[in-house]
């Protein structure tokens, strides 16, 4: 159980949030770049002071001026997954898991073995020896996570634990997160400034805008009435229900199938599809993209640099378009049209 | 990294650009060849093989080297707490850690007789309970060397230690590692290039230490008399030939070791 309230002002920056999460409990701390999010972390980490309030782990204060109160960073029950990893490069895999416990005190043999351990619980037992420059994103991220695990801490913050991969590892390391986090059972906070991993990862989203919580809530309550115009931006990702139909088919309610590049990880699922990966044109598109469905178009809305297109068919979805694409499309409401999205652009996962 | 500059299509330099560059080559060359052309080949071997000759070089390499470790020692942790640490005075401190680069080796020496010396603010106490005397001994060959060079350690490690990317160090924190053990097992490693560039420019320093040497430990062949004081000794005295082979040793043992380190750690 987790509960802060931190006042903290550091340059132009001025932060004042109340953030919590319960055992078992992912809570996102989501925000645009800038917002405070990771100096937010810092904090909780022991890495920052703050001005005032109150940071507490089970009901145990780790920071708390007006109490005279600071618990130094390497003594509290926190794991931290920096963003980038951060895996020390001059250590193996297996020494970098092994790290905490040493620092704890446990001699070397018996460090090693609960970090080969946890390297085999997080499937990377071959990658052990191996230095951080030779894994690829994807197993950075586990071993950055086994580390922060190992020490078994009662909290686990992450930031921007998905920032560093590409599109196309993206989607598959998010969905093994969420697997892995389901593993731990102490309270979890996500820092992260992309909706589609809070919708994913967290269970309950605080979405923080200079340094402020400007709206808190389940992904369903924050959807329905964003508060905001970054979190309205939430509302625009497309998440589609629908059931498993094949190892990468998804079949929607309405019947139609999408085709997503990594294995459906369960029988119902949601896909969730960014506005900007929706392509909309006029034909349908040559060659043979396997996600294209006819559309029309039932509300332009233009927002200054960008245009979004509200399309109704057998698969309901909201477009992010360029005034420019808007002006050679001519999209009006009732215009006929084709949508389509790359599959490597969809992830699905259970919820 | 390198391929960058290696793929690049090669156009002809700026003509000044090139004629300065080419000055300054034949600057820095022409004394050696100097030295080169004078030098008396044939009885080289003689001459290398003196005990003037054998005894400034053996205690060159000793006193740099012990110098250098001593810097080693305690220059790191200056480096350290320059780096990492706020502290009252912080910026006083870098001034005088940086000022025996500034001021003249003679000035260094003499004030370095003041501290240490037979009367010295420390020395005399010292010498009363021990009888050590620092002058006129190896040992004050290798203060006064250390005095002079372990500022060129110091700032190459802080440097190192300011562009390092501290988030190591914090996530290292947030495993449970105390200060000490953080400095031991990541800050360590990771400025180590910087450790030996900052040894290396350290060690250079001190084998070529001259006017705080000879006002501090003296002249005395075999316990005080570095090659560059060997030099400067044999030039005054007319034996022009010994001071070349000297010179030409000297040149080689900072060949030997500058020329290997120099593209791994001072280069890029």
């Amino acid at each position: 159980m987790f509960t802060a309230w931190i006042e903290l002002r550091i340059g132009s920056l001025d932060i004042e949030v109340g953030v919590d999460a319960a055992d078992g409990e992912t809570v996102a701390l989501l925000g645009p770049n800038g917002a405070g999010k990771t100096t937010i972390l810092r904090a909780i980490a022991g890495l920052l002071a703050i001005d005032r309030g109150r940071i507490e782990v089970d009901g145990l204060a780790l920071d708390d001026p007006a109490a005279g109160v600071f618990v130094p960073t390497a003594d509290r029950p926190i794991g931290v997954v920096f963003q980038d990893y951060l895996l020390f490069p001059r250590m193996s895999a297996l020494d970098n898991v092994a790290f905490g416990l040493r620092a704890r005190g446990l001699a070397k043999p018996a460090a090693r073995a609960a970090a080969a351990g946890w390297l085999d619980r997080f499937g990377l037992a071959e990658h052990a020896a191996n230095r951080p420059r030779a894994l690829s994103g994807g197993q950075s991220q586990r071993v950055a996570l086994a580390r922060a695990l190992a020490t078994s801490p009662r909290l686990l913050l992450l930031d921007e634990p998905l920032a560093a991969l590409d599109a196309r590892t993206r989607v598959q390391v998010r969905t093994s997160l969420r697997r892995h986090l389901a593993t731990f059972g102490g309270a979890r906070i996500l820092v992260t400034h992309d909706p589609v991993d809070a919708m994913v990862l967290a269970d309950r989203l605080i979405v923080v805008e200079d340094g402020r919580v400007i709206q808190s809530g389940t992904v369903s309550e924050v959807a329905r009435h964003p508060r905001s115009r970054y979190v309205a931006e939430l509302v625009g990702v497309n998440l589609l229900h629908g059931t498993a139909a094949g190892p990468h088919l998804v079949r929607l309610e309405s019947g139609s199938e999408l085709v997503v590049a990594d294995p459906v990880p369960g029988d119902e699922v949601v896909v969730a599809v960014r506005p900007q990966a929706v392509a909309v044109y006029r034909e349908k598109p040559a060659g043979s993209p396997r996600n294209v469905w006819p559309a029309t178009v039932c509300d332009v809305e233009v927002d200054r640099d960008r245009v979004r297109v509200q399309l109704d068919g057998p698969v309901p979805l909201v477009a992010e378009v360029t005034p420019g694409a808007l002006a050679e499309l001519e999209l009006v409401p009732g215009t006929l049209v084709w949508a389509t999205v790359k599959a490597v652009e969809l992830s699905a996962y259970t919820q | 990294m390198t391929s960058g500059s290696a793929n690049r299509a090669r156009a002809r330099p700026p003509w000044l650009l090139l004629a300065l560059g080419t000055v300054a080559v034949a600057f820095l060359v022409m004394p050696f060849l100097a030295l080169l052309q004078r030098t008396p080949w044939s009885g080289l071997g003689e001459l290398v093989g003196r005990p003037v000759v054998t005894d400034a070089l053996r205690l060159s390499l000793l006193t740099s080297l012990a110098a250098t470790g001593a810097a080693l020692v305690l220059g790191t942790p200056l480096a350290w707490l320059l780096a990492r640490q706020r502290f009252p005075g912080r910026s006083a401190v870098r001034a005088v850690v940086l000022l025996p680069m500034v001021l003249p080796p003679v000035v260094g020496g003499a004030a370095l007789l003041f501290a240490f010396g037979r009367r010295g603010l420390l020395g005399e106490s010292v010498y009363d309970q021990t009888g050590l005397l620092l002058p006129y001994s190896a040992w004050g060959v290798i203060v006064a060397n250390t005095f002079v060079a372990m500022p060129f350690l110091i700032i190459t490690v802080e440097a190192g230690l300011r562009s390092m990317d501290r988030r190591y160090e914090d996530a290292a924190a947030t495993l449970g590692a105390s200060q000490w053990t953080v400095f031991r097992r990541i800050t360590l490693p990771m400025v180590a290039p910087s450790i030996v560039a900052g040894a290396v420019l350290c060690w250079a320093r001190a084998l070529g230490e001259f006017g705080a040497t000879v006002t501090f430990a003296g002249n005395l062949q075999g316990r005080t008399q570095t090659m560059p004081l060997a030099v400067f000794l044999a030039l005054e005295s007319g034996d022009r030939q010994a001071a070349i082979a000297l010179s030409l040793l000297l040149i080689m043992v900072s060949l030997a070791v500058l020329v290997p380190m120099r593209d791994r750690w001072l280069g890029a």
